[in-house]
């Protein structure tokens, strides 16, 4: 019978040196309370961030010409809400790794309709007033064509939208209760009766967010607040976090990617993004298995340094 | 109830399992080989105790409830404590992963133990984003919306959806601490059973 051969990187010797006192509870106790001081102690010297949420309201108070644009392409169906995809909508097919288009297989399952969910069901929601309603019912009784033929009137001629005196202008003809609709909507967020209007479109209690925050990531208002930030991807993104604070530093390989070609201009980029932090994961998980790389530690002897008083003992 | 009988019981199979496999003597050590002598070793228990601090920091929020830390400045002192705990944590998690790395820790045996660890880090990771994203203010806002694009494209953000405070809050207080502190225990029993690696044999460097 032979025995199996020795591979350095799976086999390891079996240790017949000599041991030392070790108190596990004591080692325990001193980090914990080491930690606990180190913690207090950044806590107070530098503290956290806590910028304030943006909220619809502040948004049309702000940049009323952003808002009102913004609702304008959910109105019209070019925003990037309305022309995402899956899970969202259909309205794409969304982002493909090579052959797989795992986003479109899996469907919409978190259906939204710019439209209605952005604009028409929020005006619903506000107390009767007779002209609203009126072009609400207009709205409501027209074609899908009729519809279409008002939003692209408006459209056209909202390249010359203004606001006067807090109110939204667009002179357009021919495009029915759009006007009205668009300069309601605008007047309903900057009360703040929008905020809640897209909370509460699933009852009285709602932890859901995702409507608003589509909306509001659909605009440019929040995006230059970021900016300013260095939030955005192209500025290692969402790693960071406001202020001059670490952030999710632990989050730099999957941000670096997305700073190189060809992820940081393909269309595809996130999923190709994911599918390399996917293999990278795995391949970290089984080192062990993988031959080669598990010889790296041997091979580039980092662990001289890490064992070096038991070297130097050992003859 | 016959010896025999007693010796078949479920119970008693898995005493014994684990008493033969986890001795007192292995489960809290009081020696150790002598060549656990590094500064590398200290950030596998530094990390112990950060995950420490970050839950009972953690569960100090979760008193008030999740806006509580806006509005008070105690709160927001308490929130500053768990974003240092878990920087702390990350950074000791991260050495002491490189470090056991270098050591080719998963040498005898050990590659459940690495593996469990790879696992936590990973858990720990997605955590941490689910924090992020729950913090209700600005951040929180802008991390999901940004984050929603790559979870979406892997088709996973039809059912984690990021923009879903209630969601990433339960993900982040329940499910996801749960699965971090049990994988952590693990791979702290597995290190215990299999012990601390030793040191690559001097004769291996010239064999190879």
């Amino acid at each position: 019978m032979t025995s199996k051969a020795f591979r350095p990187d799976v086999d390891a010797p079996e240790w017949k040196g000599g041991h030392s006192p070790y108190d596990i509870i004591k080692e325990g106790v001193i980090a914990v309370v080491v930690v606990s001081i180190l913690t207090i102690l950044l806590a107070v010297a530098f503290g956290s961030p806590d910028d304030p949420q943006i909220t619809v309201k502040s948004w049309s108070s702000n940049d009323p010409m952003d808002f009102a644009a913004t609702a304008l392409s959910e109105l019209n169906n070019t925003s990037g809400s309305a022309q995402y995809g899956a899970p969202y909508n259909k309205a794409s097919t969304g982002q493909q790794l090579g052959p797989l288009t795992l986003a479109k297989w899996v469907g919409a399952r978190i259906p939204i309709n710019t439209v209605n969910d952005f604009v028409v069901d929020p005006l619903k929601a506000l107390p009767e007033q007779p002209v609203l309603s009126a072009d609400l019912k207009q709205w409501s009784n027209a074609s899908s064509s009729t519809r279409t033929g008002w939003v692209n009137n408006y459209t056209h001629a909202a390249n010359k939208m203004k606001i006067v005196s807090g109110q939204l202008v667009v002179t357009a003809t021919d495009a029915g209760p759009v006007p009205v609709m668009m300069a309601d909507l605008l007047q309903m967020a900057r009360t703040g009766a929008l905020d809640q209007a897209l909370v509460t479109q699933n009852g009285f209690y709602t932890m859901d967010y995702t409507l608003p925050l589509l909306f509001l990531a659909d605009g440019t208002y929040l995006a230059n607040i970021a900016q300013k930030q260095h939030l955005t991807g192209d500025q290692w993104g969402m790693m960071n976090e406001t202020g001059n604070y670490p952030g999710q530093a632990w989050l730099w390989l999957y941000t670096f990617w997305y700073q190189v070609s060809p992820m940081n201009s393909s269309g595809n980029g996130d999923i190709l993004v994911w599918g390399i932090m996917m293999v990278l994961s795995a391949g970290l998980l089984l080192i062990p298995f993988i031959p080669g790389l598990r010889s790296i530690p041997r091979k580039t002897r980092v662990y001289r340094l890490i064992w070096r008083e038991h070297y130097r003992n050992t003859p | 109830m016959s010896t025999t009988e007693i010796d078949r019981q479920w119970t008693t199979r898995l005493r014994k399992r684990v008493a033969g496999k986890l001795p007192p003597e292995k489960l809290l050590p009081d020696t150790q080989p002598t060549y656990v002598a590094s500064w590398i070793y200290v950030f596998g228990v530094t990390t112990m105790a950060a995950l420490g601090v970050v839950i009972v920091s953690g569960c100090l929020l979760a008193v008030r409830g999740p806006q509580w830390w806006h509005t008070s400045s105690v709160g927001h002192f308490v929130n500053s404590l768990h974003l240092w705990s878990v920087e702390i944590f990350f950074f000791a998690m991260v050495v002491h992963l490189w470090g056991k790395f270098f050591m080719a820790a998963w040498r005898g045996g050990r590659a459940l133990t690495w593996m469990t660890g790879v696992v936590t880090f990973l858990t720990s990771v997605a955590t941490a984003f689910t924090g992020y994203v729950s913090q209700t203010n600005f951040d929180s806002q802008w991390i999901s919306t940004q984050a929603k694009d790559g979870i979406n494209a892997t088709g996973a953000g039809a059912f984690w959806n990021v923009l879903n405070t209630g969601q990433m809050l339960m993900w982040h207080i329940v499910l996801l601490p749960i699965a971090a502190v049990v994988l952590t225990a693990l791979h702290v029993l597995l290190v215990r059973v299999k012990g601390v690696v030793p040191p690559f044999e001097k004769t291996t460097e010239v064999a190879q």
